[in-house]
């Protein structure tokens, strides 16, 4: 027996309401929008490839009940300020960050995440973020390079800005 | 076609980068369609028994579940529901008898998953319990036989004996006879013989298996499948071959793959959601958890046993293997990765005398497929421990005995087969000098001691199979390529399109790489075997030839140069507006020559691929843990088409290997998978990565296209027996299995002392 309830979120931006199954998960949520960048794979929160932002924070989508994003804000990897990449996935595409590209949302929202925190962050700090995030192809190396790229492209950013 | 653009050879940026950071590349498990109701399995918990009934009333009762069905409903829609590349061995659900814990014996189909998930759970089977059999060896004269009959697909000839067979597990017994073995065990100075073994491990990629099964229009006998296939071609003709129809009747439409790894080749997750569509005639999905994975296909453990006969000076002049691969309970294709992998198992090294006998068994666990490798790495382990522990005997360097041993440039091989384009010596060389082999190494001081290894493979290339492609020329100059290559990550999309603008003098930008659709794309074998940039290369070369002719031609017609004149231009000029199209074609299949009855062919592969990796490690005496602190690794791959792309491919591989090597092992009990999850079976993370160097060597496929073969593999081969053997180097302790733990190394260390654990 389903039972279901009305929940507002600000999803990307916009106002949404969504009638949910309080079982649901934010991802399959996200999927009835159509929004597919987050990803269940593992179903225990330890790959990373269902990584949504709620209120800011990097959440596991796959163990997160819908019903607790009322009233949040949520982002996913389809959140875009203008239409153009972000610094992340400029430096994921310079470095060839990736190859199936499964869990590539994941690792570009959990470096965002990092980089907000960490503007230079260490080679340490970059394996402490991202140790969360699976990537079965091994792209580790590339990511890593990836991440630093898009530390220098952020800083460059900055110091337009002001 | 006035520009010549260089593409190949060029580290351009994948084509779908784009779709890929920004979440908007499509998966089959994330994809959905009007009307779908969604199937969930009921699976077996016995290893091996007789169904003696399945109680289905429970879970058709569940408020929202649209059926049930069981193996006998899906007998009344297709007469023999059995499935497989090399034996049609395989029930879409369990008929009469389960194979392994895990086997689908009931499928629900429902429109809310969660639904389906429940009334599966809700299925009850009981069944007669059988003797089972786990064990490879074990399975070659054990009296539970896993299948009462052998079913060969008739698609291989050196299966057709195995036809109707009874009572035996062996599904392929490979042969391989060379030279007077036992002369030149008589005559060797030293004879070594050792026995290795390699864990059952699976591919994990982060997509699980999914399809979703279509039906075009009511009543109507054609099918649309939407999969998560490395062989669309395949899975149109075998799902067409079980509801017998003809091809044109399946379309297979391949979108990209979250990664495949050998995991998605041949039927997986295809006839079950096409015979549930079938049945229910509605749209349904069928696609696995992560935890589902672990009961579809993994890489086969095996035992390895290899005898040497050695001269004082290291020269081997005699050799015989002997390897049993634990195949679970369907063939897939083990029957190929037993002879195919086979007959490379002496290793890359010239020996006059050499028997090979190779066994693909059935047994009572998950079945056991082709994964990165196609069964070389499990060779590789054992040849190159071997040589390690040969080396050490005689008091030998592990490079001397090598440079001793090696294959050279034209040299055959165990079947005869000429060494060509096998650049042994040269990976073999670049790696002592990248590891500074000859120079002094720091072993270490107190209690962490320091050494290193090295350990080279090769592989043949799976032959003969074809590719067929066609490449499209709009009238505005923009083109678009057709091929069933499926691109789960390797980046087979950028390197085609490269191709083709290299031999078309177009713009990669104006280049469009059109999905595996089997209504839309031509055949291709299958993207597997790292066949594909040297098979399917030569055909989309042939495809853009053809075209660049063809515009050639044309221009020529219409009295214009085609050097010289914009494409659009010669297009109007022919049709008077910006109209038509050109539309060059391409095939491919290499020569090839079956092994005789001794194993002995002229021609055994198109190309072959090298992999070395040198290893360097750091062993703590007092614990038995180890570290990994230097990885490099070399590779033959001829010419690189897209070097940056090369490179990702050389350390995936190496890390995949890696986990196989130091951390992943399917655990069971009784058959019963114990660490079906993420959680419990732990694949390589951003801190299992050691710094790693990798190379392709400077080198050329000159029968490949551009000179490029095969890369996705060969970083795989050396992984596992480098590190075994820089821990032998570090502390005197050897590993004959894996995965290498610190637990076996501190056991060792203590065995080494005098005083051995009491419950080893």
């Amino acid at each position: 027996m389903n039972i279901t309830r009305t929940i507002n979120f600000t999803l990307n931006g916009e106002p949404v309401t969504a009638q949910i199954a309080t079982h649901q998960n934010l991802v399959e949520v996200l999927h009835e929008r159509g929004l597919t960048g987050a990803r269940e794979s593992c179903a225990q929160g330890l790959c990373g490839c269902c990584t949504v932002l709620v209120n800011g924070a990097a959440v596991s989508g796959c163990l997160y009940l819908a019903a607790f994003a009322d009233g949040a804000e949520v982002r996913t990897i389809e959140h875009s300020e203008n239409g153009e990449l972000d610094a992340v996935q400029a430096a994921f595409i310079e470095t060839g960050a990736f190859q199936c590209g499964y869990c590539t949302p994941g690792m570009v929202l959990m470096t965002r995440q990092l980089l907000d925190a960490h503007a230079e962050p260490s080679e340490d700090e970059i394996k402490h973020y991202l140790s969360g995030n699976l990537c079965r192809c091994a792209a580790y190396p590339e990511i890593i390079k990836a991440v630093k790229l898009a530390a220098a492209k952020r800083k460059i950013e900055r110091k337009g800005a002001k | 076609m006035t520009l010549s653009t260089a593409a190949v050879g060029r580290s351009i940026p994948r084509l779908e980068a784009r779709a890929k950071v920004t979440g908007r590349a499509e998966y089959v498990h994330n994809m959905s369609v009007p009307g779908m109701l969604i199937a969930k399995v009921a699976r077996s918990n016995v290893a091996h028994g007789r169904i003696r009934n399945i109680d289905v009333a429970a879970a058709r009762a569940l408020p929202g579940v649209f059926a049930v069905y069981t193996g006998e409903d899906i007998r009344k829609l297709i007469a023999e529901p059995y499935y497989g590349p090399a034996f049609h061995d395989q029930p879409i659900l369990a008929i009469d008898k389960v194979r392994y814990a895990g086997e689908p014996v009931a499928v629900v189909l429902a429109a809310d998953a969660h639904v389906a998930e429940n009334a599966a759970r809700l299925i009850e089977a009981q069944y007669e319990a059988l003797p089972a059999v786990y064990d490879e060896v074990e399975a070659m004269t054990s009296k539970a036989v896993v299948h009462e009959v052998l079913k060969p697909a008739g698609t291989f000839a050196d299966l057709k004996h195995l036809k109707d067979k009874r009572d035996t597990n062996v599904a392929l017994d490979f042969h391989l006879r060379r030279g007077d073995l036992g002369r030149a065990f008589a005559a060797a100075d030293h004879v070594f013989e050792h026995t290795f073994r390699t864990q059952q491990v699976l591919h994990l990629p982060l997509e699980p298996f999914a399809t979703v099964a279509i039906v075009n229009g009511a009543g109507d006998d054609s099918l649309t499948l939407h999969s998560s296939t490395q062989s669309p071609s395949f899975v149109r003709t075998e799902i067409a071959r079980l509801f017998g129809w003809t091809d044109n009747k399946v379309r297979v439409k391949v979108p990209y793959l979250g990664g495949g790894f050998g995991a998605k080749v041949y039927v997986k997750s295809e006839a079950l959601a096409a015979a549930c569509a079938m049945l229910a005639k509605r749209p349904v999905k069928f696609a696995t958890t992560m935890e589902e994975q672990f009961y579809m296909i993994t890489k086969h453990a095996t035992t390895l046993r290899i005898k040497s006969g050695v001269m004082q000076d290291g020269k081997i002049t005699a050799r015989e293997c002997e390897v049993w691969w634990n195949g679970g309970a369907y063939a897939d294709i083990g029957p190929r990765v037993t002879q195919k992998s086979g007959f490379t198992a002496p290793g890359p090294y010239d020996i006059d005398n050499v028997h090979i006998d190779s066994y693909a068994l059935y047994t009572n666990l998950p079945a056991a497929g082709a994964l990165r490798g196609f069964g070389i790495p499990q060779l590789v382990w054992a040849y190159e421990s071997h040589t390690d522990m040969i080396a050490r005997e005689l008091k030998i360097d592990p490079l001397t005995i090598r440079r001793k041993n090696i294959l050279r440039e034209g040299w055959p091989q165990a079947t005869g087969t000429l060494m060509r384009d096998a650049a042994l010596e040269k990976v073999l060389e670049r790696l002592a000098q990248r590891m500074q082999w000859e120079k002094p190494f720091q072993r270490g001081s107190g209690t962490i001691k320091r050494g290193r290894g090295m350990a080279i493979g090769f592989k043949a290339s799976i032959s003969p199979t074809t590719s067929m492609a066609i490449v499209n020329l709009s009238a505005d100059g923009s083109c678009a390529l057709y091929s069933s290559t499926v691109d789960m990550g390797q980046g087979s999309d950028t390197i085609m399109a490269q191709m083709v603008s290299e031999v078309m003098g177009i713009p990669i930008e104006k280049i469009t790489v059109v999905h595996p659709d089997t209504d839309v794309t031509p055949y291709d074998m299958a993207t597997l075997g790292s066949r594909s940039t040297f098979h399917m290369g030569h055909a989309v070369k042939n495809a853009a030839e053809d075209a660049r002719d063809k515009l050639l031609t044309l221009a020529s017609e219409v009295g214009l140069s085609a050097e010289t004149t914009p494409i659009p231009d010669i297009f109007k000029k022919k049709y008077g507006m910006l109209a038509g199209n050109i539309v060059g074609v391409g095939s491919f299949v290499p020569s090839y020559q079956s092994p005789d009855a001794r194993g002995q062919t002229e021609n055994a592969t198109p190309f072959w691929m090298i992999g070395a990796t040198g290893a360097e490690v750091e062993v703590d005496t007092e614990t038995g843990e180890f570290k990994v602190t230097r990885l490099v690794n070399l590779v033959d791959v001829g010419k690189s088409i897209n070097p940056a792309i090369v490179e990702t491919q050389i350390s995936g591989a190496t890390v995949m290997q890696l986990g196989f090597t130091l951390q992943e092992q399917m655990n069971f009990s009784d058959g019963h998978v114990t660490n079906a999850s993420l959680a419990d079976y732990k694949i390589p993370g951003m801190r299992d990565i050691p710094p790693m160097e990798n190379e392709a060597v400077d080198a050329e496929q000159k029968s490949g296209p551009f000179g490029a073969k095969g890369v996705g593999e060969s970083g795989t081969f050396g992984v596992s027996p480098a590190v075994a053997n820089a821990i032998d180097d570090a502390v005197g302790v050897r590993l004959t299995s894996l995965p290498l733990t610190a637990e076996a190394v501190y056991r060792g260390l203590r065995e080494k002392a005098g005083k051995p654990l009491k419950d080893s």
